[in-house]
């Protein structure tokens, strides 16, 4: 497969992922904004702004957070290159761009979604419900990540979207807990108390394992319950784990089919050893901040070790 | 008054190709007809054909017009047909292989030298050399024009790279899953072969030094050209890597492309890019579409580059006009397709006579194409007709002038029911260890009532066209 076809694949699911995390911090905070609550609305959208990474890029065009404008910038903002709109039409250009590699079921659901996309920019806004838009992103997303799974050659292009899908996530879940590390922080004062568990529940629906969360768990809502589900637990679809074992499986894959390793190979062994190795005693003992932007850091590492491996034709 | 030839009636009656299409529309209702005509165009949209006009700027996924009424040719009309764009396919690669080569035609004193070699489009660079099995063109887009019953000629060759094969194609996938009982009244022949057969034209042509089972790869400038989906929706038919520029380098005697398992040689590139792209060493150092040093591999028979660059020598406006002669010359036969009667600006005689009958005539830019740059005598205004001749006298060179046709009609789906418009006919003829013609090619129609520029830049639509089997 051409290098750069595999780097269109890998970036068409990084474009789906992300546009589905940005629906889902839409549906969040438009959650929390319903609550009457003291907390105060204003607060929580500056943080997802933050976690989204488009904090910067909203001030300087809009300057308050005020929501009807925050939820133009996530969906409909082609200046903010996050945006939901942004991400959906960038996806499909690199689909365009690939299209002997897709099958057509997945090339029509990037393409239908970007179509639909074009008609909701038409609409009015007053007549587009936020809920709409957030559901509306949800459904194209898993119609893309189902036509992929249901038709596509289990062959090296099925393995770089995969690593795609993985390593935004694994990005995605890490900054997510970053922005709302100091929830997690266990502190005596806090422990068990209404903002807390408020917190916490709002964090797992960011992520939509709120109800995973209570199946796999049950009874009270901990901190170290929280971290233990969101970093290490293998069930957790959205787990750093899950992402990490995700990427290198898929990478070992690649290296059966090609008939040898590269560094990727060797980098993601490491990281999910050390993964496999953590409690959750030690992630708090560590700092919770530090080792997630150390996570976030290893991550960046080993996308770049695999852009140099394969993406890139660098490669003799 | 010009009268038109109609390709379906002749007065009341039914010509015999298009015998059963006559009960088909008349029984088909307005209503089915817009439904299928929104559920064509939902599919074209789906499938992601859209046309892009250079410079229109607007829309980059406007479709092209699809027009529903087929348009039909008996097996009789399209054998000789045939006969003829085989005829003239050969006739442009002889006359290419001789150029670049002794240049006998020349010598001969057939062709003005100054016509060939002072070409902008002659390569210097490729002289002397001779492609693998003397192909230069190998894929020949004929476009035809017809005025009556027998009567065809020839308006212009393509030697370097034709689109439109990908319309020809999806117009006849959409067409059966439309009207599929119009493929089981109607023995129409088959075009979906097309692809296994570019493919192995191009394997074919593979250089001397392939060993083994050539790999073939479609050269595009990218996915903001206008034919990219036609560009990509070939690679996936024949199953090749769709590259771009970046994606290749040279090295040793070779030409690799960058794959995720490291480099991978390429032997045949079915470039769909001009030749003044194709590599920065040998022509325009600032092309960033090309591959440095793909020239010399070329020339040392390490890769082979289709169409062959120098191939636009060929279909050059002003070199058209001896092709006929070109036939005699190298077959020793009598041209079964006619040229259109052209008067070149450039000399004397001619430009008299082109000024004298403006009103009447098609003037056209001898290296332009898309319908633009060209005057339709008969359809401009008296203030036209003399911008335009300010630009001939200008510059006599850059002019051909053509009667303007009685182009042909077929019935065409329009907003008040099926009316008459006129249509051409491109043909892709496939040039390699063999000359193949799939029985059918892209009809192109001029939606605007009494206009005669097809173009898709300038309004024009697509049909799809049938060759029935006798």
């Amino acid at each position: 497969m051409l290098s750069r076809t595999a780097d269109n694949l890998f970036w068409i699911a990084r474009y789906m992922e992300r546009a589905e995390t940005m629906a889902r911090l839409l549906e969040v905070g438009s959650r929390i904004a319903m609550l009457p609550s003291a907390h105060g609305y204003r607060n929580e959208w500056d943080s997802l702004l933050r976690a989204s990474g488009t904090a910067d890029g909203f001030a300087k065009k809009y300057g308050d957070s005020v929501q009807r404008n925050i939820e133009s910038y996530l969906f409909f903002d082609r200046d903010n290159p996050s945006s939901v709109a942004s991400c959906i039409t960038a996806a499909r250009e690199n689909g365009r761009i690939v299209r002997t590699a897709l099958t057509t079921q997945v090339w029509d659901a990037l393409n239908s979604a970007f179509q639909e996309l074009r008609a909701l920019e038409r609409e009015p806004r007053s007549a587009l419900e936020l809920s709409r838009l957030t559901e509306w992103t949800m459904r194209n997303s898993a119609l893309v990540r189902g036509a992929i799974d249901a038709t596509l050659l289990r062959n090296g292009g099925w393995d770089f979207l995969n690593i795609g899908y993985y390593l935004e996530r694994a990005d995605n879940t890490a900054r997510l807990m970053d922005v709302k590390y100091y929830v997690l922080l266990p502190r005596a004062d806090f422990v068990g108390s209404g903002l807390d568990n408020y917190q916490w529940t709002t964090l797992l629906r960011s992520m939509s394992a709120h109800r995973a969360f209570h199946w796999a768990y049950g009874g009270e809502v901990t901190a170290a319950k929280i971290a233990d589900f969101l970093i290490l637990n293998p069930q957790c679809p959205r787990s750093l784990m899950t992402c990490i074992c995700g990427v290198q499986s898929h990478l070992d894959r690649l290296a059966a089919e090609y008939g040898r390793e590269t560094a990727a190979q060797a980098q993601a062994r490491a990281l999910r050893a050390a993964l496999e190795g953590l409690t959750v005693e030690e992630v708090f003992d560590e700092g919770l901040h530090e080792f997630l932007s150390r996570t976030i850091r290893s991550a960046a590492d080993l996308t770049s070790t695999i852009h140099e491996s394969y993406l890139s034709g660098g490669l003799r | 008054m010009t009268t038109y030839f109609n390709e379906m009636y002749e007065g009341e009656a039914i010509r015999s190709p298009y015998a059963r299409l006559g009960d088909w529309v008349q029984a088909m209702p307005a209503e089915l007809r817009q439904m299928k005509q929104a559920e064509a165009e939902a599919l074209f949209r789906r499938i992601g054909i859209t046309f892009a006009v250079y410079g229109e700027g607007g829309d980059p996924d406007r479709l092209i017009p699809f027009d529903m009424f087929p348009r039909v040719f008996s097996g009789a009309e399209w054998a000789r047909l045939e006969r003829g764009i085989k005829q003239r396919a050969r006739a442009l690669n002889a006359f290419l292989v001789d150029v670049y080569g002794r240049g006998e035609i020349v010598r001969a004193g057939r062709i003005p030298a100054n016509l060939v070699y002072r070409n902008e489009a002659y390569e210097k660079a490729v002289s002397g050399f001779v492609p693998p099995k003397g192909v230069y063109s190998h894929i020949v887009g004929i476009d035809l024009v017809r005025t009556g019953p027998d009567e065809f000629f020839v308006l212009e060759d393509n030697c370097r790279t034709p689109s439109g094969v990908s319309y020809m194609l999806e117009n006849r996938e959409i067409m059966m899953r439309m009207f599929p009982e119009l493929f089981r009244e109607n023995r129409i022949e088959p075009v979906d072969q097309y692809p296994e057969l570019l493919r192995r034209t191009l394997a074919s042509v593979a250089p001397a030094k392939c060993d083994r089972e050539p790999t073939v790869v479609i050269l595009t400038p990218g996915h903001f050209n206008s034919a990219y989906y036609e560009h990509s929706f070939l690679a996936d038919l024949m199953g090749v890597e769709l590259v771009e520029g970046q994606d290749l380098f040279v090295e040793g005697e070779f030409v690799w492309m960058r794959t995720t398992e490291g480099p991978k040689r390429v032997d045949v590139i079915y470039r769909r890019i001009d030749d003044a792209f194709l590599d920065p060493l040998c022509f325009r150092p600032e092309s960033m579409l090309g591959v440095p040093g793909l020239m010399d591999v070329y020339r040392s028979g390490g890769v082979s580059i289709c169409s062959a660059p120098g191939a636009g020598v060929a279909d050059d406006k002003a070199v058209y006009t001896y092709v006929p002669e070109m036939v005699r010359f190298y077959l020793g036969e009598e041209p079964i397709l006619n040229n259109v009667p052209t008067w070149k600006c450039g000399q004397a005689e001619d430009l008299k006579y082109v000024l004298a009958h403006l009103p009447e005539l098609v003037v056209k830019e001898v290296h332009g194409s898309g319908g633009y740059g060209m005057l339709v005598g008969p359809k401009a205004s008296s203030e036209e007709v003399e911008r335009f001749r300010a630009r001939i006298l200008d510059d006599p060179g850059n002019y051909i002038a053509q009667p303007t046709l009685a182009l042909s009609t077929t019935p065409t789906f329009v907003a008040e029911g099926v009316a008459p418009r006129h249509v051409d006919l491109r043909p892709y003829c496939l040039v390699g260890e063999r000359i193949e013609l799939v029985p059918g090619g892209l009809t192109r129609v001029a939606l605007k009532e009494g206009s005669l520029v097809v173009n898709s830049s300038q309004g024009g639509g697509v049909k799809d066209t049938w060759v029935l089997a006798e």
